[in-house]
């Protein structure tokens, strides 16, 4: 045995190193880049009173959580009463973005499942969808009282996520 | 009650692998006669019931049997009998059984052709083939079993995604796995040899025609993928450097590599350990293809639909099968003698050369299809790499492989003068420069990459047609002679209809009515209308067009959108006219207000060349592999070391 | 009622005569030219691997029109590739931005190639030396090599 022959062998287990890690990994998810950036601006028409507006200025000076869902979205259906929760507890303002929807069928869906939202923001072509980097529904945001995105949730949020890392991290974040 | 007997059939199939991995291995090892020869009637008998076990899940989508899971994931009642068939291996159990099936297949076929070969040599060859499907029987059976059922049964199964129910589908992936499959018996003669510590010019006749074989296969399964992928998906696309197509074009690149060294070994005796290597890692390449098309690590429109407990068993495998071979080679290969002597200059080193090339290339498409997974796993972030990074890359790296595989020919074994070659290439250098320089500026315009790949394939196709014309002088070569020519014949098409259809195609995006006419790349398309109809299993809307050029014939093109039953997302069925330099493409968009629709029109000159080149190639292969020096009966043990008379190129 | 069917008469031919050259589905065929470079280079987010020009993905289309709007406004390509790589991450871009960490990827290759010819030079100079030579004179050596010749024919 003499090293040159060895190199292929060694090669081999570097490369089964990283598909071992890989296996834990999810080839899908999109790490946000926005996360400690400003929130990006935009005013739109709230989904339950046309005539009045949202954005995130409203918000300063206040953490908050950013939940953009839509009433054709299944999953959102799944974290719907882990929201509930979250708005009973009163921890922090809970403001929706109601994604690419129609307003007759999100305000169905609020009234029959409960309104978690202090607010809903309206969406209607995705603009803001877009320029928070969202590519599938639900997604979370929590912003700080600065306006700076401090964490994404991706997916629906579960009672676990709710409870090890967004609830500590308002709290932390409140203190400041 | 036959799903249970398939199941069984794996059962059993299951242990007599265990017997025919490790027996004939064990008294191959030890000198035991009566376990060497149990390794031919145990490859009998494994690939028996693998064709009992495959049968059975057969007759249990024939009959929609909708009790067995896998048939109600993966068919339906409606599904037209030819793609019931198909759907056996539209999904991973069904998928895995078949490359089972193969391997069981390839390994009788090396027991029934071995008669000449040395009985111990053979047990070592089917004994490794036998822990191979040992491995991979215990994943089918433990992670992946077809035969699961699904009580209560289904009333109506799933149906097979519509993009797969496709004549494409009952071919391309057999005639993969065949490939695929095919390199673990060159896998297995490397194995052997390496065990045996018998490695010389014999060893190499032996797994030459079978690594042809498989090569063959793969490069036809590959080109059906790229073929139909143009033809299916509705954008004209071929490759799109996906990592699943990545993941059968390593093997491809190896192979390629490992057939020419075989070529050396046999006819030189040089270049052993080299070629054991190559052989060890264009199966490892298969194996780890298998590994990212159904573990989840990888993005791909491809990709199995994925559970990570596979992808564990699947790892564990590969780490067994490539890790003990290489492990092997460390240990077993510095005892190897080194063989003749060449010069810097001669065939053998111009061989190594581009064996080199081939190897760095496979190395950077293994690299950028492995690259956002290691950039994820040190936590360095998310990136992509696309069709922009392998075409920037894989150009430049294989350039200079085409250069040179016109002039090796002509090059001498053991000592050749780079003057002579230079001299005999002279009128291939000087067409493929004015080909270079002029065809791409009579197709509409000349850039780099158009002029470079025209120059290479008049360069190869030039040089192989004079060297064919100098050797008929002296009478009718034999098969290999024919075989080389028509493989690198091959390269050049393939490479000139990558080049057109690259550098020249067109395209237009347009709103059509009844009668409204487009021109595209110099034919003329009008549409005549759209009509419901009704399909087996879906309702389609298909429009008419004419297409003429220059006024000439007119054909007719009948292009779909379907929507099928199971499925939300609509199909579309492009509409082509094939020719011989020429394919135009026709596709429905979406319906517009009225009778308005949005159509997609492409030109799409010498694509056909594409494919026409690959089948050249796996046409050069199966002369290769009939020359008659196979076919001889070469008594067993017979010393040869490749400098027999007649020995030819 | 004969006007009646003459009127039929000129209305039907009419509709036959108004048959016409398609028009483009875009708007601006330059623009929609830059748009598809632009986007075949950018993965669509929501899809198993398609690029965001090829894509029918609803997020697909509403990108789309995002990066029309800006083509329109004249940014450049630069700004345009910030644009989505500032929302979504260099994962959008399909050819990997060159960064230190992406250094060995573009470079690889290349390296690869150059350490690999490299190699192969040396190995053949230090191979040559190994093997003892075969003791045949000049004589002989060029009959050897005549006879070889011919055997490759």
């Amino acid at each position: 045995m003499n090293a040159k022959t060895l190199i292929p062998l060694a090669l081999f287990s570097v490369l089964v190193g990283f598909l071992a890690v890989g296996l834990r990994l999810d080839p899908h998810e999109v790490p946000s880049p926005l996360v400690n950036k400003p929130a990006p601006a935009f005013k739109v028409a709230q989904l339950e009173q046309a005539d009045a507006q949202f954005s995130p200025e409203d918000l300063k000076g206040k953490v908050w959580l950013f939940n953009v869902w839509a009433s054709w979205c299944v999953a959102c259906r799944q974290e719907h009463p882990v929201l509930m929760e979250f708005a009973r507890a009163q921890v922090a303002p809970l403001i929706g973005l109601d994604y690419k929807d129609q307003r007759k069928d999100a305000m169905g869906v609020l009234k029959r499942a409960g309104n978690p939202y202090d607010i809903t923001a309206f969406d209607a072509d995705g603009r803001v969808g877009i320029d928070y980097g969202v590519y599938g529904v639900p997604e979370s945001y929590v912003i700080d009282k600065a306006g700076v995105i401090r964490y994404k949730h991706i997916g629906p949020i579960t009672m676990e996520a709710l409870q090890k890392t967004i609830i500590p991290l308002i709290n932390e974040l409140k203190k400041s | 009650m036959t799903a249970e007997l398939g199941h069984f059939a794996l059962i059993l199939a299951l242990c007599v692998s265990l017997v025919q991995g490790i027996l004939p291995i064990a008294g191959a090892q030890y000198g035991r006669r009566e376990w060497i020869l149990l390794a031919r009637p145990a490859a009998q008998a494994l690939f028996l019931l693998m064709a009992c076990s495959f049968a059975a899940l057969a007759w249990s989508f024939y009959t929609n049997d909708f009790s067995v899971q896998y048939v109600a994931e993966h068919s339906n009642a409606q599904l037209p009998t030819l793609y019931r068939f198909g759907a056996v291996w539209g999904g991973h159990e069904g998928s895995l059984l078949l490359w089972v099936l193969m391997l069981s297949g390839w390994t009788v076929a090396v027991a029934q052709n071995s008669r000449t070969l040395d009985d111990t040599m053979v047990a070592r060859v089917i004994g490794v083939l036998g822990l191979v499907t040992t491995g991979l029987l215990m994943f089918v059976l433990f992670t992946s079993n077809p035969f699961t059922r699904l009580l209560p049964a289904a009333e109506n199964g799933r149906d097979l995604n519509p993009l797969l129910q496709d004549p494409g589908l009952v071919f391309h992936p057999p005639m993969l796995y065949m490939g695929y499959v095919g390199f673990s018996v060159a896998f297995a003669f490397a194995i052997a040899a390496l065990l045996s510590g018998r490695l010389d010019a014999a060893w190499a006749r032996w797994s030459r025609p079978w690594t042809t074989a498989a090569w063959v296969f793969l490069t036809l399964g590959i080109a059906l993928g790229s073929w139909w992928a143009y033809y299916e998906l509705g954008w004209g696309g071929w490759w799109f450097w996906d990592p699943v197509e990545n993941a059968s074009f390593l093997p491809w690149l190896l192979g390629t590599a490992l057939l020419h060294s075989l070529a050396v070994t046999e006819k030189r005796g040089s270049f052993k350990s080299w070629t054991v290597l190559l052989a060890i890692g264009a199966f490892s390449l298969s194996l780890l293809g298998t590994f990212l098309v159904r573990s989840g690590v990888l993005t791909s429109v491809h990709a199995f639909a994925t559970d990570p407990r596979r992808g564990i068993f699947i790892l564990v495998l590969l780490v067994l099968v490539v890790g003990s071979s290489l492990a092997l080679f460390a240990w077993r290969a510095p005892k190897v003698a080194l063989g003749g002597s060449f010069g810097l200059m001669s065939r053998e080193s111009l061989m190594l050369a581009g064996n080199v090339l081939l190897v760095v290339a496979c190395a950077s498409v293994l690299l950028g299809t492995l690259y956002p997974l290691i950039i994820d796993a040190l936590h360095l972030g998310k990136i992509s790499v696309g069709p922009p990074y392998f075409n920037a890359v894989f150009v430049p790296v294989m350039a200079p492989v085409l250069f040179l595989l016109a002039a090796v020919p002509l090059a001498r074994w053991k000592h050749a003068e780079a003057r002579d070659i230079a001299l005999r290439m002279w009128i291939p250098g000087v067409l493929a420069l004015l080909a270079g320089a002029l065809v791409p500026r009579l197709m509409g315009g000349w850039t780099v990459l158009t002029g470079l790949g025209v120059a290479l394939s008049v360069w190869i196709a030039v040089s192989g047609v004079i060297q064919i014309a100098r050797r008929l002088k002296s009478g009718l070569p034999p098969s290999s002679f024919w075989g080389m020519h028509l493989g690198h014949m091959g390269i050049a098409v393939f490479v000139f209809g990558v080049t057109m259809v690259g550098g020249y195609q067109e395209e237009q995006d347009v709103r059509m009515e009844p009668g409204d006419t487009v021109l595209v790349g110099g034919h003329l398309f009008k549409m005549v209308g759209v009509q419901d109809v009704p399909g087996p299993n879906y309702s389609a809307a298909r429009g008419a067009f004419e297409v003429s050029h220059n006024g000439g014939a007119v054909h007719m093109l009948y292009p779909e959108k379907r929507n099928y039953f199971s499925s939300t997302m609509p199909m579309t069925e492009a509409a082509i006219d094939a020719g011989f330099i020429r394919d135009v493409y026709v596709s429905l968009g979406e319906p517009l207000e009225g009778k308005a629709w949005a159509v997609r029109v492409y030109f799409k000159p010498f694509v056909d060349w594409i494919w026409g080149g690959c089948v050249l190639m796996a046409l050069g292969g199966l002369f290769a592999m009939s020359d008659k020096r196979y076919r001889l009966r070469v008594k067993a043990g017979a010393m040869d070391t490749g400098l027999t008379k007649g020995a030819t190129a | 009622m004969k006007y009646l069917y003459a009127l039929m008469l000129v209305l039907l031919t009419c509709g036959g005569v108004a048959a016409k050259d398609a028009v483009q589905l875009a708007d601006d065929p330059v623009v929609e030219q830059r748009l598809i470079a632009i986007s075949e280079e950018m993965r669509c987010l929501v899809c198993q691997n398609e690029s965001l020009a090829g894509s029918r993905a609803d997020l697909a289309n509403d990108l789309r029109r995002e990066l029309r709007a800006l083509i329109k406004q004249g940014k450049t390509d630069e700004e345009i590739k910030e644009f989505m790589v500032s929302r979504y991450g260099d994962f959008v871009l399909y050819r990997p931005p060159v960064k230190p960490t992406t250094w060995i990827l573009w470079a690889g290759p290349f390296g690869l190639m150059a350490v690999g010819v490299a190699a192969l030079f040396v190995y053949l100079r230090r191979r040559n030396a190994a093997i003892v030579s075969s003791g045949l004179t000049d004589e002989e050596r060029k009959r050897a090599d005549a006879l070889l010749q011919e055997g490759e024919k």
